[in-house]
C-alpha cells in the first residue's frame, strides 16, 4: 500500500514537474532548446512530423503571445477585443508555421551556445554560433530571453548577425497595414494566406 | 567623370528634396521609430516596381549563376572569395582612415600586406591565423554615416538593390576612393605609374561581379527562407537593409548594443 502511494505521489510530482521541463538558467535553457531541436531535425526525414515536433517545442519555449503583441506594434492599441483574439489566433498559427519551416531546412545544425549577458531583470541575451558548413558561413545567433518569471524563461527574439527577426516582422506587418489604408483586416488576410500556403 | 559625378549629385539632391512629399505615403511605424535604423520612403511605388524587377532578374540570372558557382570545389570558391575580399579591403582601408579609425586601418593594411604576399595574391588567408582577424567591411556610405550624415530616404536601385540617399552617394564616392577602381580606370596610372594595359576597366567589373556572386552563393538558403516566410518581402528586405547599415555605421559588435529595450517595454505576457 505504502509503495502504491509512493508511486502515485512520485507520478503526480513527476508530471507536474514535466509541464515545464527546462532549466531556469537562460544559457542552460537555450542549450536545452537547441539540443531538443537538433534531436528532432536529426531524428527523422518526415517533414510533416518534424514540423509538428518543432511546433511543440516553440509552444513551450517561445513567448508567442508577447512576440505577437510586439510585432503588431502601436496598432494593437486600436483593436477591438474580437479583432485582438482573431489576431492572436492567426499570429500563433503564422508564427508556428514560420518557425518550423525555417528550421526544418536544416538537417543537422551545429550550434554552440557561448555565453549569456543579463540586460536587466526582464531580459538576458544568450549568445550562440551556428557553425559553418561546406556551403554556408558561420552565423552569430543571439537569443533574447524573457526572464520576468525567473522560473520560466521564454524566447522573445532571435538576432541573427545583429539583425532582429522580431523587428523585421514588426516592420513587415506595419507595412502591410499602412499600405492598405491602416486596415487591420488586410493583415489578417495576409496571415491567412500565409497559413494556407 | 567629373561631369557624370555632378549629374548624379544633382539627381541625388532632387531626390532628397522629394522626400517631404514622397514620405507622406510611408509607413508610420517605419518612420516613426526613434531608432536610427528607420527611413522614409523616397517613392515607394517605383521602388516596389524596381524591387519586383530585381527579384525576377535574380531568379533568372543571379541565383542560377550562384548555384553553378556553388558547385565548384570548395577550395576554389574559398580562394576566389579570399582574393575578392583582399582587394575589397583596400576600399575598407581608405574608409578606415576617413573615419579616423587608425587602429582599424592598421589592421586592414596588415592583413592586406600579409595576404597579398604570404597568402599568394590573397588566395589564402594567413593573416587570420596570425591573429589579425577580418574586420568589418567599410564603404563611403558608412563613412558619411560616421560623420553624422543622415541616411535620407530609402529606395531601390535597379540591379544594385536597396539603398538610401546617403548610401547611393556613397556608391559614387566608393569609385573615387577604391584603389582597385582607380588602377583599372585611371589611364594616367595605368600608362604611367603602375604600368601596363593589364589593368583595364573590365577587370574591375569582373572583380565586383565575382564578389556579388560569391555573396549570393553564400546566402542562397537565407534568401529562400526569407522569401518563403515573408508576407511582404519588400518590407522585410527594407527592414534588414536598414538594420544592417545602422549596425555597421555604429560599428556595433553585439546584440546588446544594437537592440533597445524600449520597443519591448510595454509587452508583459507572464
Amino acid at each position: 500500500m505504502k509503495k502504491k502511494i509512493f508511486i502515485i505521489i512520485f507520478l503526480i510530482f513527476g508530471l507536474t514537474q514535466n509541464c515545464y521541463a527546462y532549466s531556469s538558467d537562460p544559457k542552460q535553457f537555450i542549450t536545452e532548446v537547441v539540443d531538443e531541436t537538433k534531436k528532432i531535425l536529426v531524428g527523422t526525414n518526415q517533414k510533416e512530423f518534424k514540423e509538428k515536433k518543432l511546433e511543440e517545442v516553440a509552444k513551450k519555449t517561445a513567448d508567442i503571445k508577447g512576440i505577437g503583441m510586439y510585432t503588431l506594434g502601436k496598432y494593437r492599441k486600436n483593436l477591438t477585443d474580437e479583432q485582438l483574439s482573431k489576431y492572436e489566433m492567426l499570429f500563433e498559427k503564422y508564427f508556428l508555421k514560420s518557425f518550423s519551416s525555417r528550421l526544418s531546412d536544416y538537417s543537422d545544425p551545429k550550434i554552440d551556445v557561448l555565453s549569456a549577458e543579463i540586460l536587466n531583470p526582464k531580459y538576458t541575451i544568450v549568445k550562440s554560433v551556428l557553425l559553418s558548413t561546406k556551403k554556408k558561413p558561420a552565423l552569430q545567433i543571439d537569443w533574447r530571453v524573457y526572464t520576468k518569471n525567473p522560473e520560466k524563461p521564454l524566447i522573445r527574439d532571435l538576432i541573427v548577425e545583429g539583425l532582429s527577426l522580431a523587428r523585421t516582422q514588426k516592420e513587415e506587418f506595419a507595412s502591410v497595414i499602412e499600405s492598405n489604408n491602416k486596415d487591420i483586416n488586410k493583415l489578417f488576410d495576409a496571415l491567412e494566406e500565409f497559413i494556407a500556403k | 567623370m567629373i561631369r557624370k559625378f555632378i549629374q548624379i549629385l544633382i539627381i541625388t539632391m532632387f531626390l532628397q528634396s522629394g522626400v517631404a512629399l514622397a514620405g507622406s505615403a510611408d509607413s508610420e511605424e517605419l518612420k516613426g521609430s526613434k531608432s536610427k535604423s528607420s527611413a522614409n520612403e523616397c517613392f515607394e511605388g517605383v521602388s516596389r516596381a524596381i524591387f519586383k524587377f530585381n527579384y525576377a532578374l535574380d531568379g533568372a540570372v543571379f541565383e542560377p549563376v550562384a548555384k553553378g558557382y556553388r558547385s565548384l570545389p570548395q577550395g576554389l570558391r574559398k580562394g576566389t572569395g579570399n582574393v575578392v575580399d583582399n582587394l575589397r579591403s583596400l576600399l575598407t582601408l581608405t574608409n578606415n582612415l576617413l573615419q579616423g579609425d587608425f587602429r582599424g586601418a592598421g589592421s586592414t593594411a596588415g592583413r592586406f600586406a600579409i595576404n597579398t604576399t604570404v597568402g599568394v595574391f590573397g588566395i589564402f588567408d594567413p593573416a587570420t591565423k596570425l591573429g589579425l582577424a577580418e574586420s568589418q567591411k567599410e564603404d563611403f556610405g558608412q563613412t558619411m554615416g560616421v560623420w553624422g550624415v543622415d541616411s535620407g530616404c530609402y529606395f531601390v536601385l535597379p540591379i544594385l538593390g536597396p539603398t538610401t540617399i546617403r548610401d547611393s552617394v556613397g556608391l559614387i564616392g566608393n569609385t573615387f576612393l577604391d584603389p582597385v577602381y582607380q588602377i583599372t580606370h585611371n589611364t594616367e596610372i595605368s600608362n604611367g605609374v603602375v604600368g601596363n594595359g593589364n589593368y583595364s576597366e573590365h577587370n574591375y567589373y569582373y572583380y565586383r561581379g565575382t564578389g556579388a556572386i560569391d555573396f549570393r552563393a553564400k546566402n542562397i538558403e537565407s534568401f529562400n527562407s526569407l522569401e518563403n516566410n515573408s508576407i511582404d518581402l519588400y518590407a522585410s528586405v527594407k527592414s534588414l537593409y536598414l538594420q544592417d547599415r545602422s549596425k555597421k555605421i555604429s560599428d556595433l559588435k553585439t546584440s546588446t548594443e544594437t537592440l533597445s529595450d524600449d520597443d519591448w517595454e510595454e509587452i508583459d505576457s507572464n
